[in-house]
């Protein structure tokens, strides 16, 4: 169920955040510089685990189901449409079991490749694609995610039942 | 042009091996590995379509292509290369001359379909109209004023509103004709300047950020009041010169859509909130399938029961996009 807490990865905030290795969050995101995704993930006001920007870095490990949101970067045909930090941190395979869904971000300028990112996850973990939003999100692309998740996440513990 | 573009008065070589800012490689590689050139879009297949439009949609099509042509030439020519002076890394300038020369291919495309599709006394007479319209001389007027100001975040500002918003006015009519299936070679080209402005008004809106964050928070309130001022000021000139274009074909309406679904796209790259409430984004579906075939509302989980989605099958994958 969506807590809206202060997020951890953002660097701005004090104190408490855990391990930059582990998160028991059930949002788990990728941002660039630009941070696009990032300030969406901040109006969402859901505690969520950033994938560190370095690919240099110790990846995060998620510790509980959770959906990604990632951002694609407009490619030709595609290629390489998954950022490397995003396929270091799925590369582990205590990740991938822990995927429930995925969010794509993006730009509709790009064309076929517009949250293509978000479909290549969808498709090589075998989870739904959910949504998808435009650069930081509207406000209504907010509500709905966070709406969507909170139904998500109740759909899926009756589903376990 | 009265007055001259600055020029830096110091250069030091660049080095492409010490990158203070990672985005500036980012984007670079992005743009070049985007690079195309309108003589690989075979504009000619279009020629029997466009002789299928009655004489006022040819009229219309033209007459919206040298409005487009006007901007890129602003923005070839001045717009990008009057960000050089303000760049915070010399690989930050490098990048501007990639999207200054990119803008100056944009320009001449649409002589090639001008030259494909158009007799010379067409040509003649919609550059003719470009010079004599009120509405689009006001735009061209008002950006490069900003241009040869004197403050660096608010040439940013007017130019990521160029490339996110001032553009789509027109494009939205191509897409249009291809959603109908006419001209889809030339919408193929389109689409590729499309992408294009997208890289380019992200990096703009970037750089932006960047510098924003230096100022003081009664500067960054400035800057803010002035960018929505700015829009409004070019949104109700672009409402005018949407009336000019459409209203003959009753596409004004459509089109407005369009303008306020990226007019909020040309805020979120300066990383701004979104002006225009979903009541009037709403873009007619048929123009989003034509810029991308992704965008449609069956792609949303949320919104349905959630029964109807399928696990896609049609996304081809690189094996070294993503390996295990």
């Amino acid at each position: 169920m969506p807590i809206p807490v202060m997020m951890e990865g953002d660097s701005t905030s004090t104190g408490v955040a855990a391990q930059p290795d582990s998160t028991c969050a059930s949002l788990i995101y990728f941002s660039s510089v630009s941070g696009n995704t990032h300030r969406f993930i901040e109006k969402l006001g859901i505690e969520a685990g950033r994938i560190p920007l370095r690919t240099k870095e110790e990846t995060l490990q998620a510790q509980r189901p959770y959906v990604l949101i990632v951002p694609t970067y407009g490619g030709v045909s595609g290629k390489g449409a998954v950022p490397k930090q995003v396929i270091k941190f799925l590369n582990r395979e205590e990740n991938r079991n822990l995927i429930r869904g995925v969010i794509g971000a993006g730009n509709t300028n790009f064309g076929e490749t517009y949250c293509l990112a978000g479909d290549v996850i969808a498709t090589k973990c075998q989870v739904p694609h959910l949504y998808r939003f435009e650069l930081m999100g509207t406000p209504d692309d907010v509500s709905r995610v966070y709406e969507g998740l909170e139904e998500f996440w109740t759909r899926q513990l009756q589903s376990r039942k | 042009m009265t007055e001259k573009v600055a020029l830096l008065s110091h250069v030091e070589a660049i080095n492409w091996n010490r990158i203070p800012d990672e985005k500036d490689n980012e984007v670079w590689n992005r743009l070049v590995n985007n690079f195309w050139l309108p003589e690989k879009i075979p504009l000619s297949n279009d020629v029997q379509s466009w002789n299928q439009l009655t004489p006022e949609e040819q009229e219309l099509t033209m007459r919206v292509f040298t409005g487009l042509t006007l901007l890129d030439t602003i923005q070839g020519t001045v717009g990008a290369v009057s960000l050089i002076p303000d760049a915070v890394t010399p690989h930050e300038e490098a990048v501007y001359t990639n999207i200054a020369f990119m803008e100056s291919v944009h320009a001449k495309s649409y002589s090639s379909i001008f030259s494909t599709l158009c007799s010379t006394k067409e040509i003649d007479d919609a550059f003719r109209w470009s010079q004599e319209n009120e509405n689009l001389q006001r735009k061209a007027q008002i950006i490069l004023d900003y241009y040869q100001g004197d403050d660096p975040l608010k040439r940013k500002v007017a130019s990521t509103l160029l490339e996110s918003f001032l553009f789509y006015s027109g494009f939205y009519l191509p897409m249009y004709w291809s959603s109908r299936a006419k001209l889809t070679n030339t919408a193929d080209l389109i689409r590729l300047i499309i992408r294009d402005e997208a890289v380019h008004g992200y990096y703009i809106g970037y750089k932006f950020q960047r510098g924003l964050e230096k100022e003081t928070e009664e500067r960054r309130q400035e800057i803010k009041d002035y960018t929505y001022e700015l829009l409004y000021e070019l949104y109700e000139n672009e409402v005018q010169y949407t009336h000019d274009l459409y209203d003959g074909v009753g596409l004004s309406e459509d089109v407005k859509k369009f303008l306020h679904y990226n007019a909020n796209k040309a805020l979120m790259n300066l990383g701004y909130e979104a002006m225009f409430p979903s009541s009037v984004t709403d873009v007619n579906p048929a123009i989003l399938a034509s810029l991308s075939p992704n965008a449609d509302e069956n792609h949303d989980f949320f919104s349905g029961s959630g029964s109807s989605y399928v696990i896609g099958k049609a996304v081809n994958t690189e094996d070294e996009d993503w390996d295990f």
